[in-house]
């Protein structure tokens, strides 16, 4: 059996307004060319000037996985050509990064812990785009991106399956949306992934050769691009080949990795420190005002959930895992009072309904306040849980706020005795048969067998009877 | 009354603003001079005649309203590499023959808010790399003094055009000796200001750290008048020093008794051509004349300056000029096949052979494997060179020595020995692996050819140079040879 050997480098887009060395914008999505300086385009003479806010960001992100800050951080010259990289070489950093070591925690299926060390985290520019297929023999080349700061975040290779690789992504991609340093969407390349994979003999303590599978932009794409090269791996070493130390592309339509360059052919980046831009000293009231303007972080409102609103490790994790839903939930906890029921319809309902659909908890149609209230109306008596369901999707189909949703589907609860007697008689009434059985059973089975006429008795008070109710008057005239 | 290229920035200064000249009288005399004389001396690249005569009018209107700088109307030409706004700059390369910068350099900018008036673009070794002004792609720059012999590079136009009266100021750049090396073979006057002094925005890199923009003129006030305008904190380059910029000219007058002036053993050893010698010790006896006093000092690490030299400065050339590629400006390979093919035959066609050379060199040293040995060894090397000078400027005011080895060669002559022509800057170039500032100023002729010495101070000391050159020139004529036969 083999096990794999995983570490990542995640790269961010940094959400400063402006350019790591240029003031251009760095908006997503203009017309190609038109967000590109003249220190983007590398004109001759110009010269880089870096963007304070972005050594901030990359501060935060260091101090929030409880890294090393590099006090002083020197930006370093990768040499290669390449059209979409304007001067010939990307500033980036390479021996004095600006975040050290540090570690992530990650939660597993199995319940379980475990902690991932983060190498270093650098601060770079991103290059522009090849876009190959707007000009016919020709490839077309956009400058929009070029200059936007990346922080460049490296893994050790601890990880042990595509499963653990996506906690840990997970878990980079909240606290850079906690600290508010990225807006994280995978989609427009605002967070991307390489991937280094090896696979080992189960036991062994040598590491295989490894592959790096290039610029993955999904979650979905990282955890299917794994498995395929860790098979693919498998293959080779089972057929008695091995594995060639390559960097490889992966193809989402073939579901297949295919070979990009060979470590032969790979670039000798000549890295030496950029001689136009001096060494950058953070000074301590620098990193402690970083520090001062830390927001919660996922691990301690996680603690804080566990205990404020009496709802499991599981729940909350799955809560904190994205800010704004946390925030959601916190909302409804703290307005309905009600920590377990929130946590169950914000799991249960809004996150299901919001994988189907993709979009965003901040413009759901249902507001925190509406689903407090709604839970207020669970609390009270006047709905039960599969009338509070239908009111839930008539919210979020716009029909209104939860009370006139109530009034104008006639959905109060029946819990006038007389009414539900009414209904227990009729049923019992229509059912002889199951009466008898019924009757003549044991205690025990007598307990699985009400269910049957709590759901007739349901049905004819078309779900209003409050069940606590039914139960009590069914068992009353069933045994009377 | 003596013609009007004959006189000096702050002569041209004076009299303008006794409104004894107007702009468009002054501009006028000297383009006419460019258009008789270039032609032999091959000093300018670009003339902009039209644009020059426009900023002239602009500039007499500006006086006459009363809204003028001190500065207004006075004019001056820019070394290639600057870039000027609309203006075809070069860098004296093939690579860059059709490209028109789309803004001004910082120093460019500079001088159009004093109300300089731009009379074009000077010659240049092809992107700055070069100590005879023969590696350009528009051809060699003919020394005023002597048209068989160099004018020293690489800011060869710089120096042949003040030299031979086109122009009154020049601007120029310094890696290695590039502006003291060319001042010393014309008999002008030329200031390397400390790294960081001048803003290096606009102006076409070469090697990012050792690269500094300063000033050729034909004497140290007319350089202190221009310094003055040049220099200052420019945010747009990390850089650049965020220091208070002295007037320079208020300091020119200052007694030199009492200044301590040491000399480098090492400047002065047998090696030195003794006609060389007898010309500095000529400079000396003037400075102690006027009251300065003379220390031996050591610079121990000094001989080892020009190979560290050759291995940091083409590795960050290395790096500089890729993106020199084909792709956004400049030449442009005809129907390139496939990317490399772009590549290759663009950068091909477009660098000379100085310059693929020290790409060559550069990429070589920083190469996986070979790091160590070279770039990282001559950083050590720099530091250790670094540390002799401040040693040595802890006991004394400025270093003076030779700025040049001999006196202009002659053209052709060292252009098949790359070592030999390296070794031109012998003096020069341990002032820029120190970053301090250095001047060269006029020095005795020797055969009827100009020499120079030089001074160096310690960081942001320009003001002391130019007031120990000023002296000098108060007292003596060599600022005040012109070239004959011209």
């Amino acid at each position: 059996m083999y096990e794999a050997v995983i570490g990542l480098e995640v790269h961010v887009q940094l959400s400063t307004d402006s350019k790591i060395f240029s003031g251009s914008s760095t908006d997503f999505g203009g017309e190609p060319n038109t967000q590109a300086s003249l220190i983007d385009l590398g004109m001759p003479g110009v010269l880089p000037v870096p963007n304070a806010k972005a050594f901030e960001m990359a501060v935060k992100f260091g101090l929030a996985i409880d890294a090393e800050i590099g006090q002083q951080s020197i930006f370093d010259r990768k040499n290669y050509f390449y059209p979409d990289l304007p001067k010939g070489y990307q500033i980036s950093q390479f021996e004095k990064p600006i975040v050290g070591p540090g570690r992530v925690l990650i939660s597993l299926e199995d319940g379980t812990e475990k902690t991932i060390n983060v190498t270093r985290a650098h601060l770079e520019e991103d290059a522009g785009k090849s876009i190959h297929d707007a000009f016919d023999g020709m490839t077309g080349i956009d400058l929009n991106r070029a200059g936007t700061p990346l922080l460049e975040i490296v893994s050790e290779p601890e990880l042990r399956s595509a499963k653990e690789a996506i906690a840990y992504l997970k878990v980079i991609h909240s606290i850079i949306r906690y600290l508010d340093i990225s807006d994280g969407n995978m989609a427009e390349g605002s967070m991307r992934c390489d991937c280094n994979v090896s696979i080992r003999p189960r036991g062994s303590e040598t590491l295989g050769t490894r592959t790096e599978i290039k610029n993955l932009n999904s979650f979905r794409f990282v955890e299917k691009a794994i498995n395929t090269e860790i098979n693919r791996q498998i293959e080779i070493l089972e057929d008695g080949g091995r594995v060639i130390q390559e960097t490889r592309l992966y193809d989402p339509d073939k579901d297949e990795t295919r070979s990009m360059r060979s470590k032969e052919e790979a670039n000798d980046y000549r890295y030496f420190p950029d001689p136009d831009l001096l060494p950058v000293v953070l000074d301590d009231n620098f990193i402690s005002a970083c520090r001062d303007a830390l927001p919660e972080l996922p691990e301690a409102r996680k603690a804080r959930y566990i205990s404020e609103y009496g709802i499991t490790g599981y729940d909350a994790g799955v809560l904190v895992a994205n800010r704004d839903v946390a925030d959601y939930f916190a909302e409804v906890a703290n307005t309905s009072g009600e920590g377990k029921l929130a946590a169950n319809w914000v799991m249960g309902s809004i996150l299901a309904e919001l994988n189907q659909t993709g979009g965003s908890i901040t413009d759901f149609s249902v507001t925190a306040k509406q689903l407090s209230e709604l839970i207020g109306r669970i609390k009270d008596n006047t709905l039960n849980s599969k009338t509070a369901k239908t009111v839930f999707e008539a919210m979020l189909a716009g029909d209104g706020e939860v009370d006139a949703i109530i009034e104008f589907k006639g959905l109060v609860q029946f819990t006038d005795t007389g009414t539900i007697e009414a209904f227990v008689d009729e049923v019992i009434a229509g059912n002889p048969e199951q009466v008898t059985n019924y009757r003549a059973a044991s205690e025990d089975k007598q307990v699985k067998m009400l269910g049957f006429f709590v759901g007739q008795v349901m049905k004819r008070s078309q779900g209003r009877a409050n069940p606590q109710a039914v139960n009590q008057i069914l068992s009353a005239k069933l045994s009377g | 009354m003596s013609q009007i290229t004959d006189l000096s920035f702050s002569e041209l200064k004076k009299s303008i603003n006794d409104r004894v000249l107007s702009s468009v009288e002054i501009t006028s005399a000297f383009l006419d001079r460019i258009e008789s004389l270039n032609p032999r001396l091959n000093a300018f690249i670009t003339i902009t005649r039209d644009v020059a005569m426009q900023s002239a009018k602009d500039a007499d209107t500006a006086i006459n309203k009363g809204t003028a700088t001190p500065y207004t109307g006075l004019p001056i030409a820019h070394k290639d590499l600057f870039c000027v706004d609309g203006t075809l700059t070069t860098c004296g390369s093939k690579i860059l023959s059709n490209f028109i910068a789309p803004y001004d350099a910082h120093v460019v900018g500079q001088c159009k808010n004093v109300g300089l008036v731009s009379l074009g673009k000077l010659n240049m070794d092809e992107f700055a790399m070069g100590s005879s002004n023969e590696n350009s792609y528009y051809g060699p720059v003919y020394n005023p003094w002597d048209t068989t012999r160099v004018p020293g590079g690489s800011s060869g136009g710089s120096a042949a055009a003040v030299a031979a009266q086109l122009t009154p100021l020049a601007t120029a750049t310094d890696t290695g000796g590039s502006i003291r090396q060319p001042a010393a073979f014309t008999g002008t006057s030329g200031l390397k200001p400390t790294y960081g002094r001048v803003s290096r925005f606009g102006m076409i890199a070469y090697a990012s750290s050792l690269d500094q923009g300063g000033l050729i003129a034909h004497t140290a006030e007319d350089i202190a008048h221009g310094l003055g305008f040049i220099a200052g904190h420019d945010p747009r380059d990390s850089t650049s020093a965020d220091q208070v910029v002295p007037d320079y000219t208020q300091t020119l007058n200052e007694p030199l008794k009492g200044k301590v002036i040491g000399i480098p053993k090492q400047f002065f050893d047998d090696r030195l051509d003794s006609a060389m010698h007898q010309a500095m010790d000529d400079v000396l006896d003037v400075l102690k004349s006027l009251g300065a006093t003379t220390t031996e000092v050591s610079l121990d690490h000094v001989a080892e300056a020009i190979p560290a030299y050759y291995v940091i400065a083409p590795a960050e050339a290395s790096s500089n000029l890729s993106r020199f590629d084909g792709v956004r400006f400049g030449h442009r390979a005809d129907k390139p096949t496939d990317l490399i093919d772009l590549y290759e035959r663009s950068r091909g066609e477009g660098f000379g052979n100085e310059v693929k050379r020290r790409i060559l060199i550069g990429t070589y040293a920083l190469s996986e494997g070979y790091y160590d040995a070279y770039y990282k060894k001559a950083q050590q090397i720099r530091r250790l060179i670094r540390d002799d000078f401040n040693r040595a400027l802890g006991s004394c005011d400025l270093l003076f020595g030779p700025t040049t080895p001999s006196t202009a060669f002659v053209l052709g002559e060292k252009t098949a020995d790359p070592v030999a022509m390296y070794l031109e800057d012998i003096y020069t170039v341990a002032t820029n692996m120190a970053g301090l500032p250095g001047g060269s100023f006029q020095a005795p002729l020797i055969d009827g050819l100009p020499t120079g010495y030089q001074l160096t101070g310690r960081a942001f000391s320009e003001s002391m140079i130019l007031n120990a050159a000023h002296q000098v020139q108060m007292v003596t004529d060599w600022h005040k040879l012109r070239p004959e036969g011209l």
